[in-house]
């Protein structure tokens, strides 16, 4: 009995294996790679899903592992033949990728460029070359102004909308304590986190100056206006009645978090965090405007592309994987599940998205956004950091600091363009 | 077979030394020399990671002669080396030298020394640094704003920064210097301190003619083991200043973290491995130095 029970379990286990086998035969495995990030991951795993019940002949499979590590990876395996069929990277990294032949073009039937010239948003056009575009996101991030709703009742102000507004706003939101000691911030401020895009492409821009010209190889900023945006910025944090304090509680995002800041300027990829934080009701609205009306926000994305590994079944399999994840479908799940934006305004731009409380302000602040073309964004962000230590610590003037950050940002583009 | 039958059993005693160090041998050229010698050869070449490498000659070098960064890195990765090892060594013979006397609670005490060095640095640098935050938040601000102190900027300040960051690094290096001492203390035999009560010469005495000199092979092991330690030093400063790493302005910045951005945000694997052929040739050189000078003459 016994040993009938085992050559049973010996058959079972050989016909399960062969029925495996068969149908690995007739599908397509290809591979999807993106860095850690947990919502990111989560809306991937559903479209996947989504994807296979659609195409029962196509397995997706998705790594990921941290961002620090990722560019080094993906390097090392395409050439090898090992890596990612679909690669998603940022866009400032494109340039890099084409040069080093780790991506293909996305093919003209499939993605006509005069269809995505029309139904993307515009800045999408900086991944096109020629007739072909390299890659597409599934979604775009902009900037805007979180505030807790707590302590704008608390101090009586209403959400502002201008400049002028904000200082106040946050001027009644600062808290000091009995030794001058800033105990809660009215805004946070730090170039470490969003605001070296903040002060880039739109104080420079509301203050009546350009932040680069050229094609963003040339930098503009060491201008008046230059000077008085960062006048703006570092004033914030100075005289007699400061509203914000440069370091305060390590972080800006989490002096916000902890409810110790009023508002706080941050990208809609924030918002699923803050939705985690317990006990912390705060509300978003567009950038502040100028007085005459002025706006300006950044944007950034994403972008997935067909790498140079996939061909034959699998490059078919590729290009049917690009075209859903850069559907309306799939980027109503990303909007929803990560909350970034739908990359087309047709689904970005509905009429419930775009009056949706927390979407709306980063929705409309697309239509009047810039994209920096980064050459080494870490690198240029540091520029932006130090200009303000300067100034802070060691009390140099700012338009002296503002000229030493141009020079060395304007050495580092040349230096990229030079090379590249 | 023959071949080996007819070696001499000194030779075949070689043959089987060498079998055994091949392992070793193979190893070692794989993951240490291998990588060694193709980073030497990077640092002639320009590299972005993904393109093609380019020869480029000096050119690394010459940049890295004319990059003020560097010379700031570099004047800041002696300043860790030439505070920390001091410090962390006569702290940790004193707390050795009193531990050695000390009977009671002996063992627990010892484990309190130890466990930092057992801590992960990288929890222990995020603790210190939101020690370290002004108020509201840091404990030490916190406290001084409690007694009306005017708060300190630890961390985000030019001045203050390194050694705030070299603190918890020395402390954490203590528990095994601690017990590579009370180790070296225990070696010298008794016999000399009891002649040296015979005679009746004072502690001081007792310390600088015989337990010091004895402890020589300890301290230059110390010296070199931590000079190694805080020329490379990473971790603590990395962590504890992750939002704009090594900053203000450089100020905490070590050569390994600079060479880390080089290769790793600005992807200039070039540059970095000349960065990393220079750190190779001062721990060389440092490490050489130290043992010429305090080798038993």
């Amino acid at each position: 009995m016994a040993i009938q029970g085992l050559k049973a379990l010996a058959f079972g286990a050989a016909t399960s294996a062969a029925a495996l086998l068969a149908s690995a035969a007739n599908a397509v495995e290809i591979e999807y790679w993106q860095y850690f990030f947990d919502a990111r991951v989560q809306a991937m795993e559903q479209l996947i899903e989504n994807f296979q019940a659609a195409n029962p002949d196509i397995t997706v499979k998705m790594t990921h592992f941290p961002y620090a590590d990722y560019r080094t990876k993906v390097a090392a395996a395409i050439p090898a033949g090992e890596g990612p069929d679909v690669v998603q990277l940022f866009y400032g990294w494109l340039n890099d990728y084409v040069a080093a032949e780790l991506i293909q073009p996305l093919p003209a039937d499939a993605f006509p460029a005069a269809t995505i010239d029309a139904e993307f948003f515009p800045m999408v056009q900086a991944m096109k070359d020629g007739d072909a575009y390299w890659a597409l996101p599934t979604a775009v991030r902009s900037l805007a102004l979180f505030y807790n709703e707590r302590l704008l009742e608390e101090a009586g102000v209403e959400p502002p909308t201008t400049l002028d507004e904000m200082v106040a706003a946050a001027r009644a939101m600062t808290k000091v304590d009995g030794a001058g000691n800033i105990t809660q911030v009215g805004i946070t401020a730090g170039m470490t986190a969003q605001d070296h895009h903040w002060w880039r492409e739109v104080l420079v821009r509301q203050f009546g100056g350009e932040p680069y010209v050229d094609d963003y190889k040339t930098v503009a900023y060491n201008s008046d206006a230059g000077v008085a945006a960062l006048d703006f910025y570092v004033g914030m944090a100075e005289g007699d009645e400061p509203i914000t304090s440069f370091g305060f509680m390590d972080e800006p995002q989490a002096a916000f978090k902890a409810g110790r800041a009023g508002m706080h300027i941050d990208g809609s990829f924030r918002i699923g965090s803050l939705n985690n934080t317990r006990g912390l009701k705060w509300g978003v609205t567009e950038l502040p405007a100028t007085n005459d009306g002025t706006r300006s926000n950044y944007s950034s994305y994403w972008v997935n592309a067909i790498t140079t590994k996939a061909e034959g079944e699998k490059y078919d399999a590729a290009v049917k994987f690009m075209q859903y994840i850069t559907s309306d479908e799939a980027m109503q799940v990303w909007l929803d599940v990560v909350g970034e934006l739908p990359a087309k305004p047709s689904v970005g731009l509905t009429d419930a998205n775009a009056n949706d409380p927390v979407f709306g302000p980063f929705i409309k602040g697309l239509a009047y956004a810039n994209t920096t073309k980064f050459a080494n964004e870490s690198g240029q962000r540091q520029l932006m950091v130090e200009m303000v230590e300067r100034i802070t610590l060691q009390g140099m003037s700012p338009a002296e600091s503002l000229a030493i950050a141009a020079e060395a940002e304007q050495k580092l583009l040349d230096d990229y363009y030079a090379s590249n | 077979m023959t071949l080996y039958r007819n070696l001499s059993i000194r030779q075949k005693q070689i043959v089987w030394a060498w079998a055994f160090l091949a392992l070793p041998v193979l190893f070692y050229s794989v993951i240490r020399f291998y990588p060694t010698g193709n980073a030497i050869l990077i640092s002639f070449q320009d590299w972005n990671l993904l393109g093609d490498r380019t020869w480029a000659g000096f050119d690394n070098y010459a940049k890295l002669m004319a990059d003020p960064v560097f010379w700031k890195v570099f004047q800041n990765t002696f300043v860790y080396l030439l505070l920390g090892t001091p410090v962390s060594l006569v702290i940790s013979f004193v707390i050795a030298y009193h531990l050695d006397k000390l009977r009671f609670m002996h063992g627990f005490l010892r484990m309190l020394y130890f466990l930092p060095f057992m801590t992960s640095a990288v929890a222990m640098a995020w603790v210190w640094r939101w020690f370290y935050q002004p108020v509201p938040i840091g404990l030490f601000n916190n406290f001084l704003a409690s007694v009306g102190i005017p708060q300190v900027n630890f961390l985000n300040s030019t001045t203050n920064a390194l050694p705030s960051i070299l603190a918890p690094a020395v402390w954490a290096g203590l528990g095994f210097q601690i017990i590579i001492f009370m180790a070296g203390l225990r070696a010298i035999p008794k016999s000399y301190y009891e002649a040296a009560k015979i005679d009746g010469v004072s502690t001081w005495t007792v310390l600088w003619e015989i337990t010091l000199p004895l402890l020589k092979p300890t301290i230059v092991f110390l010296v070199v083991f931590s000079s190694i330690g805080f020329l490379r030093i990473f971790d603590h400063v990395f962590n504890m200043t992750s939002q704009n790493p090594g900053g203000p302005l450089n100020s905490t910045k070590p050569l390994v973290l600079m060479i880390y951005q080089t290769a790793f945000n600005s992807f200039d694997m070039g540059y970095a491995a000349a960065q990393t052929v220079v750190l190779f040739l001062v721990l060389l050189v440092v490490s050489l130095l130290q043992l010429r000078l305090l080798r038993d003459r």
